[in-house]
C-alpha cells in the first residue's frame, strides 16, 4: 500500500471514530485546499454524520445567529417580541469552511460552547496557504483530529468507505467499551515525550480509541486502538521529537530487553495486560511515523506566528463602533456589534406614518419598519507611534549621520500630518538614551534631532532594549507602536556597555527576536555607504523588511517607510 | 450536571490557594491566572462556583441586593422575599458588546411598547459575585476600560440613549488566559488582586491522575460528584469559618514592616501591593485557623500577590516568580 493510500486509510478510520461521537471529541481540524479531495472528504462525513444535525457556519457569523436574539423584522411586523434560537442552542455538527479566518473572539465563543458539551461539535476546514494561516490555537486544542490532506493526491483518495448501519452498530457498542488500566498512562507517556502540554490531548485521544474500538466490534480497547489514537490525536500536536528516555520518567522500565513491563503500571494490572498492550515504546514508533515533515521549521516559526496573530490584543489599529469621533448614522441591520440609533431611527420612520396608519389601519402605535433602522457609527482614530532609534555611533556620524536626520525630519512632517505620535532613541557610546518620550509636537523633535551628537562605539543592543521598554509603554498608553531603526553597522558594545563584537552581537539578536515576538510593523535602514552585510539577516531577526538608505532621495525613502510601518 | 468539583482538581494548588483566598476575603480582589492551554484554568472557576456559599438576595432583584430598600429605582420588583442564591458567577464572553455588559435602552420594549427601561448587563449580575473573563488578555480595549472604571468605583453608571441610570457592581474580577496571545494592560493587571501562573504538570503520574480523573468525571458525571461532594463541602465549611475568623486575625507591627520591606525590595509600583498582601496573609492564616499572620504565611502569599506588580524586565519573561521568590528569601530569611 502506498504511503497516499495509507494516509487515505486513516481519513476513513478518522471520519468514522468521529461519527461514533462527535461531541466526545470536539471535532476535525482539517487542513485542506478547496477540490476534489475535500469534496470527497466532506460527501464522506455527510454520508457518515447522518441522523446528526449539519450546519455550515461562516467564520463571520455573528453573535445572534450563534447566541439567538431578537428578530427584528418579525418583531415590529407583529408587535411583539419574536426571538429566534442561536446555532449553539442546538446539538448539531458545525461545518466551518475557511476556518483559518476565524478571529480570535469567535474561537473563544466556539471554544466556549465545545466545553459546555452540549453536543456540539465543529469540523473546521482550514484553507490556509502557509503555516501562519492557521486555526486559532484555543480551538485545534480541543478538536480531537487533526488531519492533513496537503500532500493527498486524487488517485490515492477513492470514495470513502462509511457505512451507516455498520456505524450505528459500533454507536450501539460504544458505551460499553472498557480501557484497560495501562491505557491512560500510556498516553499520557507519550503526550509527555512529544511535547504535548495540553492535557485535553491525552482525554481526546482516549474517545478516539474507544471509538475505534467499538468501529472494529471490540468491547475493549487494544493495541491497534491506542496506535490509532496518537497518530490521529497525539503526533499531530507533537511540539518535539519523542526523546528515548524523558529525565522526568525515571520510573520508565531501563531494560530495553524487556519493554513491556513498564513499572509504573498500576498492580492490579493482570498478566493478560502486560501481554497485550502495548509499551509506550512502541506508540511512540506509531507516533514518530505521523510526525509533521517541517515540525523542526514549525517549531522556530512558532513564537512569532502565535504573538503576531493575536492584533486583537491591546493597542491595535481598529475600525469600531464602540467610541471614537461619532460619525452620522447608517441605515442597516442591528444584532452583534451594532447599536440602535434610536433617535435617527425614530426621525426616518417619522414621515411614514401616516401612510403606514392608513395601509394597515392601526391609528395607535408608531409603525416601524426594518428599513428605518439606523446604526450608529464611530470613527476611531488608533493612535500610532513612531519610534525612531538613530545610531549615532562614530561611524555613523562619518558617515550619513546628517542625512539620516534629513530622512528623519521629512518623516516626521508627515507623521505630524497624521498626528502620529514620534519618540527619538539614540544609541552611541555605551548606551542608549531615550531623547524624546512619544509626543506629537514638531518642534521639539527637531531640536532634540539636531542637537544629536554623533561618536563613540555602536550599542545596538542597548538601543533596541530601549525602543523595545518604549513600544511596550506607548502600547500600555492604547498606542500601536511601529520602530524604525536607523544605523549603519555591526553592533560592537554589547548589553552590559563592555567592548565585546560577539557577545554584543549576541545581544543584538536576542533583543530582536524579542522585538519581533511582539508583532509589530517597523523598518531597518541602513545608513552606511553602501550596504552592511548582517544587517539584513538583523532586520530578519527583527521581522522588518530591510531599506538600504538612497542616495540624495529622502522622499522616496520617506514613501518607503511610510509604507511599512502602517500596521497590517 | 454540576461542573467539575474544585477538590478533584489535581495538583495546581497556587491557583487553589488563590481562589479559596478570594472567597475567604473578597477584598483581595481577584485572581488572575496566566498558563498553558488545557491546564483546568476555567475548570477551577467553575468548580470555585459550586464551592462558595450561598447569598441572601431579594429574589428579583436584578442587582442581587441583600435588603429591600438597596434595590434600585429603575428595577421593577415584584417577588421581594428575601430568598438564598447561590454565588453568582457570571462569563464575561470576549466580544460581549458593551450593551451587554453594563446594559442597555431596552430596544425590544422601546420599538415595541414605546416604553423608555433599562435592561440590566452582565455587570448588575454580577454584582455581589464574581465576573469571570476567559481569555482576558484578548478583551477589547473600550470594554477594559469600562471594567477598570467600575472595579474602581464599584458603581456602574449608565448614561445613554436618555437613560441615566446607576447601579451597585462589586464584583471579584477573575480573568484567565495564554500569555502567548497577548499582554494585559498594566492598569488591568494591577487590578487583579492575585495573580498565579499554571503550567502543564511535567510529572508524568500527576498528568496520568489529572487524565483519569477526567475521564471517570465525562463517563459517569453523577457518580463522581457524589464522591467528591463530600470534599467539597468540607472545603466550603472551612472556607465559611475563615470568613467568621478573619476579624479577629492578629497582624503585628513587625508583619507590617515585613510586607513593606518586601515591597520596597522588589521596587512595585504603589501600596496596593502591600495591602493585598496584607489581606491574602491574613485570609491564608484565618483559613489554617491561626490567630495571627506570621512569616510563614507571608512566604506563601507573597509570589502571588507580588508578581504581576513588578516592573518588567523585556527580555526576562519567566523572572518575575523567580525575582520574588529570591527576594522573599533575603527579606524574611
Amino acid at each position: 500500500m502506498s504511503a497516499g493510500e495509507d494516509r487515505w486509510q486513516r481519513v476513513n478510520l478518522a471520519l468514522a471514530c468521529l461519527a461514533l461521537d462527535p461531541a466526545a471529541m470536539g471535532g476535525i481540524w482539517l487542513r485542506a485546499r478547496v477540490g476534489p479531495v475535500r469534496d470527497r472528504v466532506q460527501k464522506g462525513l455527510e454520508t457518515a454524520l447522518q441522523g446528526h444535525i449539519l450546519r455550515r457556519l461562516h467564520p463571520g457569523v455573528g453573535d445572534d445567529a450563534l447566541f439567538g436574539g431578537v428578530d427584528l423584522s418579525a418583531t415590529l411586523a407583529e408587535g411583539r417580541v419574536v426571538r429566534t434560537r442561536g446555532i449553539l442552542g442546538t446539538p448539531s455538527v458545525l461545518i466551518m469552511p475557511m476556518a483559518e479566518r476565524i478571529k480570535s473572539g469567535l474561537a473563544a465563543r466556539l471554544a466556549a460552547a465545545l466545553d459546555a458539551q452540549n453536543g456540539l461539535s465543529l469540523i473546521a476546514l482550514d484553507e490556509g496557504a502557509d503555516a501562519d494561516e492557521t486555526l486559532p490555537s484555543a480551538l485545534a486544542d480541543r478538536l480531537a483530529i487533526h488531519l492533513d490532506l496537503a500532500e493527498q493526491g486524487l488517485s490515492d483518495a477513492p470514495d470513502l468507505a462509511l457505512d451507516p448501519v455498520a456505524l450505528a452498530e459500533a454507536r450501539a457498542l460504544l458505551p460499553r467499551v472498557t480501557l484497560p488500566d495501562s491505557a491512560i498512562a500510556e498516553l499520557c507517556e507519550v503526550a509527555a515525550r512529544l511535547g504535548v502540554t495540553s492535557l485535553r490531548a491525552p482525554l481526546l485521544a482516549l474517545a478516539v480509541a474507544r471509538a475505534s474500538a467499538a468501529l472494529s466490534g471490540e468491547d475493549r480497547v487494544e493495541t491497534a486502538d491506542l496506535t490509532l489514537a496518537v497518530e490521529l490525536v497525539l503526533a499531530p500536536r507533537a511540539t518535539q521529537f519523542p526523546q528515548s528516555e524523558p529525565d522526568s520518567a525515571p520510573e520508565e522500565a531501563p531494560e530495553p530487553d524487556q519493554p513491556d513491563t513498564p513499572e509504573d503500571q498500576p498492580d492490579d494490572v493482570d498478566d493478560k495486560d502486560r501481554a497485550d498492550m502495548p509499551p509506550a515504546e512502541l506508540l511512540l514508533e506509531a507516533a514518530k511515523a505521523m510526525l509533521p515533515p517541517d515540525l523542526l521549521a514549525r517549531l522556530s516559526a512558532g513564537r512569532a506566528v502565535r504573538a503576531s496573530q493575536s492584533a486583537s490584543g491591546t493597542g491595535a489599529a481598529k475600525k469600531g463602533n464602540h467610541r471614537g469621533r461619532p460619525l452620522p448614522s447608517r441605515a442597516g441591520r442591528p444584532g452583534g456589534d451594532a447599536r440602535v440609533d434610536l433617535v435617527a431611527t425614530l426621525r426616518a420612520a417619522a414621515p411614514w406614518q401616516p401612510m403606514r396608519r392608513q395601509m394597515t389601519g392601526q391609528q395607535d402605535r408608531l409603525h416601524i419598519r426594518m428599513s428605518d433602522i439606523r446604526l450608529r457609527q464611530f470613527e476611531e482614530t488608533s493612535d500610532r507611534a513612531i519610534i525612531f532609534v538613530v545610531d549615532a555611533s562614530g561611524s555613523a556620524a562619518l558617515a550619513r549621520l546628517g542625512e539620516a536626520k534629513g530622512a528623519i525630519e521629512l518623516l516626521l512632517s508627515e507623521a505630524y500630518a497624521r498626528r502620529d505620535h514620534v519618540a527619538l532613541v539614540a544609541f552611541r557610546g555605551e548606551t542608549a538614551e531615550v531623547l524624546l518620550p512619544p509626543t506629537r509636537s514638531l518642534v521639539q523633535t527637531k531640536r532634540r534631532l539636531s542637537q544629536l551628537p554623533g561618536g563613540g562605539g555602536t550599542p545596538l543592543a542597548a538601543g533596541l532594549k530601549a525602543a523595545l521598554e518604549l513600544a511596550l509603554f506607548t502600547q500600555g498608553k492604547g498606542m500601536t507602536p511601529s520602530i524604525a531603526l536607523l544605523t549603519d553597522g555591526r553592533a560592537n558594545v554589547d548589553l552590559a556597555g563592555m567592548a565585546n563584537r560577539a557577545q554584543a552581537a549576541e545581544d543584538a539578536t536576542a533583543m530582536a527576536r524579542a522585538i519581533r515576538a511582539r508583532g509589530w510593523p517597523g523598518i531597518v535602514i541602513d545608513t552606511g555607504l553602501r550596504p552592511t552585510r548582517g544587517l539584513d539577516a538583523l532586520a530578519r531577526d527583527l521581522g522588518m523588511p530591510y531599506l538600504p538608505l538612497p542616495r540624495a532621495d529622502a522622499r522616496s525613502l520617506s514613501a518607503a517607510v511610510d509604507a511599512s510601518l502602517i500596521p497590517a | 450536571m454540576g461542573p467539575f468539583p474544585f477538590s478533584a482538581i489535581v495538583g495546581q494548588e497556587d491557583m487553589k490557594q488563590a481562589m479559596i483566598l478570594t472567597a475567604i476575603d473578597p477584598g483581595i480582589g481577584g485572581v488572575l491566572v496566566f498558563g498553558d492551554r488545557g491546564t483546568g484554568k476555567s475548570t477551577a472557576v467553575r468548580g470555585l462556583a459550586a464551592l462558595l456559599p450561598p447569598i441572601e438576595a431579594v429574589a428579583g432583584c436584578p442587582v442581587n441586593s441583600a435588603h429591600e430598600s438597596q434595590i434600585p429605582d429603575w428595577a421593577k420588583v415584584t417577588d421581594r422575599d428575601l430568598v438564598e442564591k447561590p454565588t453568582p458567577v457570571i462569563d464575561l464572553p470576549l466580544g460581549a458588546t458593551e450593551d451587554r455588559v453594563v446594559g442597555a435602552l431596552d430596544i425590544e420594549k422601546a420599538l415595541t411598547l414605546g416604553e423608555k427601561a433599562f435592561e440590566p448587563g452582565l455587570l448588575a449580575r454580577a454584582n455581589r459575585g464574581y465576573l469571570y473573563i476567559d481569555e482576558v488578555n484578548l478583551l477589547e480595549d473600550h470594554l477594559v476600560d469600562l471594567l477598570l472604571d467600575v472595579a474602581q468605583s464599584g458603581q456602574n453608571v449608565v448614561e445613554r440613549e436618555g437613560l441615566s441610570i446607576r447601579h451597585p457592581a462589586r464584583f471579584v474580577l477573575v480573568g484567565s488566559g495564554n500569555p502567548e496571545e497577548g499582554e494585559l494592560r498594566p492598569q488591568l493587571l494591577d487590578r487583579f488582586g492575585l495573580s498565579v501562573e499554571v503550567t502543564s504538570p511535567k510529572d508524568i503520574d500527576t498528568r496520568i491522575e489529572v487524565i483519569r480523573r477526567r475521564d471517570a468525571y465525562d463517563r459517569d458525571p453523577v457518580g463522581f460528584l457524589t464522591n467528591w461532594r463530600g470534599a467539597d463541602m468540607d472545603l466550603r465549611a472551612a472556607i465559611v469559618s475563615a470568613r467568621t475568623a478573619l476579624g479577629h486575625v492578629e497582624a503585628g507591627e513587625d508583619r507590617l514592616r515585613d510586607c513593606a520591606e518586601l515591597c520596597v525590595a522588589l521596587g512595585s509600583d504603589g501600596l496596593r501591593g502591600e495591602l493585598t498582601l496584607l489581606r491574602a496573609a491574613r485570609a491564608l492564616a484565618a483559613f489554617d485557623g491561626d490567630a495571627s499572620v506570621t512569616r510563614d504565611h507571608l512566604r506563601r502569599v507573597a509570589p502571588s500577590a507580588l508578581r504581576h506588580r513588578l516592573r518588567r524586565d523585556p527580555l526576562d519573561d519567566a523572572g518575575s516568580t523567580t525575582r520574588v521568590t529570591r527576594v522573599v528569601e533575603e527579606v524574611l530569611g
